[in-house]
């Protein structure tokens, strides 16, 4: 039941304070001519609708969340503690440097890190998320050709497993974008590779390891390649939870590179998040970053780089998840941030391992954090598709892998169990995955159906897309 | 699953029927049954010029977006705005749901007839 549902005229809550500043109201012409549509509810009412709303959802605290790609690991609660201080919440954007030296601190700190961990010269805390962070970069290697004269470079290269953010962010940067075909074993194709490159090459946006969860083994020649026709690398970070502090971005030849502070570095994650998406880059493009950088010296102050390409956001991107972030880093220090990743991608080998006498895999050979499947076989054999099983997961408490995704794979889900879970949790998943391979055989119809456990069962996914009801109708 | 002999076929599963030097393209019964049910389509618009392999619209189902690619290099000549408002027409008739005709059709992509197509799909 929504919220407008639920209302009732008069009713309502007196939890705000007292005016104790002199009221100064819009003119008359500002004025709104309807009346707004405000839910009316009591403090009881509005405080069990959101437990309800709340007791509907599925989040890391509830369960297994092996959403692939996505790296819902655990965010623990330390972050929260030290994102709570006063001294990182009340304060104003347009204070005085000298009075949130604290606060500067932690920016430049948080730079310093990721930069370490990147391989990285230089870095903006600015953007706000993932695909945020590829325009934001995209931009920046736009500023650079074209501060070389360089105006020829029209096309960015992207491999067709990419995240489909890459290319839409290329778009957006006013590039065109030439998409290549990955090989057989998910990898790029270097001859494909090649013959794509050339005088009106911009750049290429690759993950490393890439979307089907393999470390390309090419990748110093992929970067070099780039490099030789005079273009930029630029790493998504989507996938930097299978390699922190093993190995660099910046090692394997990438100029700019973008992260995801909500994925890698246990900052809160779906529902709004609020994401950040750090941009990093090699010193020749530190000039073009964002404003509003930390200056060093005796105090630290912000400043606005001369050839900067503007801000990306407001002030300096959302602080307190870089709080969150640097607490994380932090807390797991240099042993703890490899140590986190090679877990990772011991987890995702295990799980695999355990499934891959029942599932195809789509790609049978050691995985990094993450692993894909091809359910095709299954759908064949028994009409039970990815959707099924994601969809009978849920009946047992599991959020769904990602599903069809990457499009190279037929019918696939992808899992990312991450560092955070335990073997008990993985085992309990691994025996669900094959109970519903049985059922699958057995009684189709049945999963078909799934969930039918959860406060909604199975939606008109279909219908949704196709009718969308965006708002509340009022009367 | 149907194969129309009486049309062609591209690797990228469109199907391409010409007649008068206008060539109509729509995809293939086998592509609308991979993508699964489709929610949206976007097409170019009439004047716009169709390269052989580069796309030329998309369509976009509960699973993912696809970009259709071109089988012909060409204009645009027409489009089928049924399809805009029910894309589900495809998925209920894919050689009845044509997308666009092109006509000053100057190259054409490799094309296989009905019988090579069906043995393509099913590899």
């Amino acid at each position: 039941m929504l919220i407008f549902e639920k209302s009732r005229p008069g009713r309502g809550i007196c939890a705000l304070p007292g005016n104790d500043v002199p009221a100064v109201l819009p003119s008359q012409k500002d004025l709104r001519e309807t009346k707004l549509h405000l839910p009316e509810l009591s403090e009881v009412e509005l405080s069990r609708h959101y437990t309800e709303l709340a007791k509907k959802s599925h989040g890391v605290n509830d369960g297994f969340y092996p959403l692939g790609s996505c790296t819902m690991k655990y965010n623990p609660r330390i972050n929260e503690e030290m994102a709570g201080l006063p001294q990182f919440t009340e304060i104003h954007p347009l204070q005085p440097a000298h009075t949130v030296q604290g606060c500067l601190e932690v920016l430049k700190t948080a730079e310093r890190y990721l930069c370490e961990i990147t391989g990285m010269d230089a870095m903006t805390l600015q953007p706000a998320a993932g695909a945020h962070g590829e325009f934001t970069g995209l931009l920046l290697i736009k500023a650079y050709h074209e501060s070389r004269g360089d105006k020829a470079r029209t096309k960015i290269i992207v491999p067709d497993s990419a995240h489909g953010t890459n290319p839409a962010s290329a778009a957006m940067a006013g590039y065109s974008v030439v998409s290549i075909p990955s090989r057989e074993d998910g990898c790029v194709d270097l001859d494909k590779l090649r013959e794509a490159v050339g005088p009106d090459t911009a750049g290429l946006m690759l993950t490393n390891p890439n979307t089907v969860g393999l470390f390309d083994k090419n990748i110093l020649e992929i970067t070099e390649i780039i490099h030789s026709c005079g273009g930029l690398c630029y790493y998504d970070g989507a996938n930097l939870n299978a390699v922190m502090g093993v190995v660099r971005p910046g090692d394997m030849g990438f100029d700019v590179i973008h992260l995801n502070l909500h994925k890698t570095f246990s900052t809160p994650h779906g529902g709004g998040g609020p994401g950040s998406g750090p941009v990093g880059c090699k010193a020749e493009l530190a000039q073009f970053l964002p404003s509003y950088r930390v200056a060093e010296g005796e105090e630290l102050s912000l400043y606005k780089a001369e050839n900067s390409i503007g801000e990306v956001k407001s002030f300096y991107g959302n602080f307190l998840v870089v709080v969150r972030a640097l607490t994380y880093m932090m807390t797991l220090g240099k042993e703890g941030i490899p140590e986190a990743s090679k877990n990772a991608v011991l987890n995702a080998n295990y799980m695999m391992n355990q499934l891959k006498d029942l599932y195809t895999m789509a790609y049978d050979e050691v995985c990094m954090h993450e692993f894909v499947m091809t359910l095709d076989p299954l759908k064949n054999e028994t009409g039970i598709s990815a959707m099924d099983i994601a969809k009978g997961l849920l009946d047992f408490g599991i959020h769904p892998p990602t599903m069809y995704f990457p499009l190279i794979v037929h019918e696939a889900l992808m899992v990312e169990p991450t560092e955070t879970e335990s073997k008990e949790t993985m085992d309990y998943a691994i025996s669900v995955f094959r109970d519903l391979y049985e059922k699958a055989h057995q009684d189709p119809e049945a999963l078909h159906m799934a969930p039918v456990t959860t406060p909604v069962t199975r939606m008109d996914e279909v219908g949704a897309a196709r009718n969308p009801v965006l708002r509340y109708k009022f009367d | 699953m149907e194969f129309r002999a009486e049309l062609k076929y591209s690797q990228d599963h469109e199907w391409v029927k010409e007649e008068d030097g206008v060539v109509t393209i729509g995809i293939s019964d086998f592509a609308q049954s991979q993508l699964g049910d489709l929610v949206y389509v976007n097409l170019p618009e009439v004047g716009d010029e169709v390269v052989v392999g580069e796309s030329f619209g998309d369509v976009e189902s509960v699973k993912a977006v696809s970009e259709v690619l071109s089988p012909v290099t060409g204009v645009v000549c027409e489009i089928n705005e049924e399809i805009l408002d029910a894309p589900e027409s495809i998925n209920e008739a894919a050689f009845d749901a044509w997308f666009i005709k092109v006509k000053d059709v100057t190259e054409y992509d490799e094309l296989m007839n009905a019988e090579e197509y069906e043995a393509f799909c099913a590899k």
